[in-house]
């Protein structure tokens, strides 16, 4: 157990530096002088020179690239070409925003999706199983920023009962949920970001559920003449952490992927970040909070694995 | 003696009035079980449809996609001659929906069929010859795993700039790593069977074995989730439109349209959610087709 969590954890490393390098090379991926890049349009040639000198433009690229590691290590990312704060402000600030409706609609996914799941799984082949699988088909392929305009029509257009876009008055400081009047703004992203986690959380636990009661054990409850609902808490347990892993999953790639939903609902989130910092061409904005949101993903994907093989003591990994 | 040797010693006679019992081949018994399956068919006819419309766009859209009215703006579904209303800048809908499509098969298509061949191969190659080379190859494909599929593509597109040429290049990047893993998982469970011993044993050299013997093993699995992947491609491309980063304007483009109505949502709601709908049917008609096949192959991955 310990040996397997080292291990893990040691190869997080190497991925995490990957995830490095990839993001450094994006600056490099586009069009034009790096420098040019990280300075406003009206930046004079003086300042040019001295951001040369610091980010050590001029000397050969694995050094520069090691520079730029250092300097991210110490969490300076760079500064806004529009707002002028440091990108990790403005990064941090907004990734609890996305984390709230992320959090939200993963959880909204998951209980509704592991019970129609296990119903699912238990009538399988039945009409019961055809509609949850015909949801969770739906789910995937629904365009979700195309739902969220949907719900925006049918709510805020023209049932007017909730507000259609952005945080509330008081924007996104000191956002609270225990006030409705701010919650109220969350529902929709929250409900509209949750359709694809949806859909795949029912087709794994249907799979998973499914699964365990193919099992000779399940017969045997059978046999020793336990009720049905009392069969069915033992194929639940036993389904549990596989679907809880999903969930763990698609909790990372919410927050990695709500690009969409965020600039749709004008949340102002990580998406609704990037979605701007792309508009504005703002690319040190771009490269920050792609290389934090991609460094949560691994380490989601980590806590994920690792969680998983202490919960469930039949994962032996060796 | 076990009962797989039994009959073996039975005369070889070959009884005329016996009754014949027909084999199938495995590719008869696919058709067969799609030929029972409504939905996959259906959906198929969909499909075919939404190709032969945009094939032929010049010849059925009522409109030029892009001749604007200022006098006929943001017109509601059914006014006039426009079925399904006209855009913010007075172009008719049905047109753009139709030519719209147009981009869409295109971004959802071609961006897999490039990253199979290459993610395929790559991972045949990772997956037969193992060691180092499977090493190098792997672990550069776990690093673009450590980013979610939307973020991989807007990071791509994002810095690299708005169009399309840019939207299919970042799209075709992400879809490599997972066809990649796929293939290279089928390969590695295949590399050490019996029968790819055998071909080695008897002196065929490895491209040789590749083609006659691992890949006929790979191409299911990898054809299989290829296929569930066109209809991400196409959300994922319309989501790009969507930003800003694909088709550029005034090109007619789901996602594009989807995006620019966007402003019109107070005034004519359901005009503006006409070109999601469209991206929902083909998106879904795809999906279930894929899943159909996925049954019909049976094929676990």
């Amino acid at each position: 157990m310990w040996v397997y969590t080292a291990q893990r954890i040691l190869y997080a490393v190497p991925i995490a530096l990957g995830v490095t390098v990839v993001c450094f090379a994006l600056v490099y991926l586009a069009p034009g002088d790096p420098v040019q890049m990280l300075l406003p349009p009206d930046a004079s040639q003086a300042d040019v020179e001295f951001l040369k000198k610091l980010y050590g433009f001029d000397q050969p690229i694995p050094i520069q690239y090691f520079k730029w590691l250092m300097r991210a290590a110490t969490g300076d990312l760079g500064v806004s070409l529009q707002t002028s704060r440091p990108v990790f402000d403005e990064v941090s600030r907004a990734l609890s925003n996305t984390i709230v409706i992320s959090l939200g609609a993963v959880m909204l996914a998951f209980s509704l999706a592991f019970v129609l799941g296990t119903i699912a799984a238990y009538y399988a082949g039945q009409p019961a199983d055809r509609i949850v699988t015909g949801i969770s088909v739906i789910g995937v392929s629904v365009p979700n920023y195309w739902l969220g305009i949907v719900l925006i029509i049918v709510f805020a257009v023209e049932l007017g009962v909730l507000p259609a876009t952005g945080m509330g008055s008081k924007g996104s400081d000191n956002f609270s949920l225990a006030s409705w009047e701010q919650v109220k703004y969350a529902i929709l992203p929250t409900i509209t970001l949750s359709m694809v986690p949806l859909g795949i959380i029912m087709r794994s636990t249907r799979a998973a559920v499914a699964e365990v009661l193919a099992h000779d054990f399940v017969q045997t409850l059978r046999a020793k003449g336990l009720s049905e609902l009392a069969v069915l808490r033992h194929a639940v347990r036993n389904a549990l952490p596989q679907v809880l892993a999903v969930m763990g999953l698609q909790f990372g790639y919410l927050v990695g992927g709500s690009i969409l939903i965020e600039t749709i609902f004008t949340w102002p989130g990580t998406g609704f970040l990037l979605s701007k910092a792309i508009l504005t061409r703002d690319i040190p904005v771009l490269q920050g909070a792609i290389l934090i949101l991609a460094l949560c993903f691994v380490a989601t994907n980590l806590a994920v694995d690792l969680l998983q093989t202490a919960v469930d003591p039949r994962i032996k990994r060796a | 003696m076990t009962d797989v040797t039994l009959g073996q010693n039975a005369p070889l006679v070959f009884d005329d009035d016996a009754p014949a019992i027909k084999v199938r081949g495995y590719w008869a018994t696919v058709g067969n079980r799609l030929r029972y399956d409504y939905v996959s068919l259906f959906f198929a006819a969909v499909i075919i449809l939404i190709v032969l419309a945009a094939i032929f766009a010049p010849l059925i859209a009522p409109f030029d996609p892009n001749k604007t009215s200022m006098a006929f703006r943001l017109k509601p579904i059914g006014f006039r001659s426009f079925l399904l209303g006209t855009d913010e800048l007075g172009r008719d809908m049905l047109s753009r929906l139709i030519y719209g499509g147009r981009m869409s098969l295109l971004m959802g298509l071609v961006p897999v069929v490039i990253a199979t061949a290459l993610g395929g191969t790559l991972g045949v190659i990772a997956g037969f010859l193992g060691g180092p080379v499977n090493m190098l190859i792997m672990r550069t494909v776990d690093i673009f795993y450590a980013f979610p599929s939307v973020l991989l593509a807007v990071a791509i597109s994002g810095t690299m700039g708005g169009g399309m040429s840019n939207g299919l290049l970042a799209l075709t990047l992400v879809f490599i790593p997972p066809l990649c893993r796929i293939a290279e998982t089928a390969t590695t469970q295949v590399r050490n069977l019996d029968f790819v011993e055998a071909a080695r044993a008897s002196g065929a050299p490895t491209w040789s074995i590749i083609i006659h013997h691992v890949l006929g093993n790979v191409i299911s699995p990898v054809f299989i989730y290829a296929s569930s992947l066109i209809s991400v491609s196409i959300l994922l491309a319309a989501g790009l439109s969507f930003l800003g980063l694909g088709v550029e304007p005034p090109t007619p483009d789901w996602g594009l349209m989807l995006s620019t109505l966007r402003q019109a949502i107070y005034v004519q709601p359901y005009v503006c959610a006409l070109p999601g709908l469209a991206i929902f049917i083909t998106s879904l008609s795809f999906n279930l087709v894929s899943d159909g096949l996925r049954h019909a192959m049976d094929v676990r991955i």
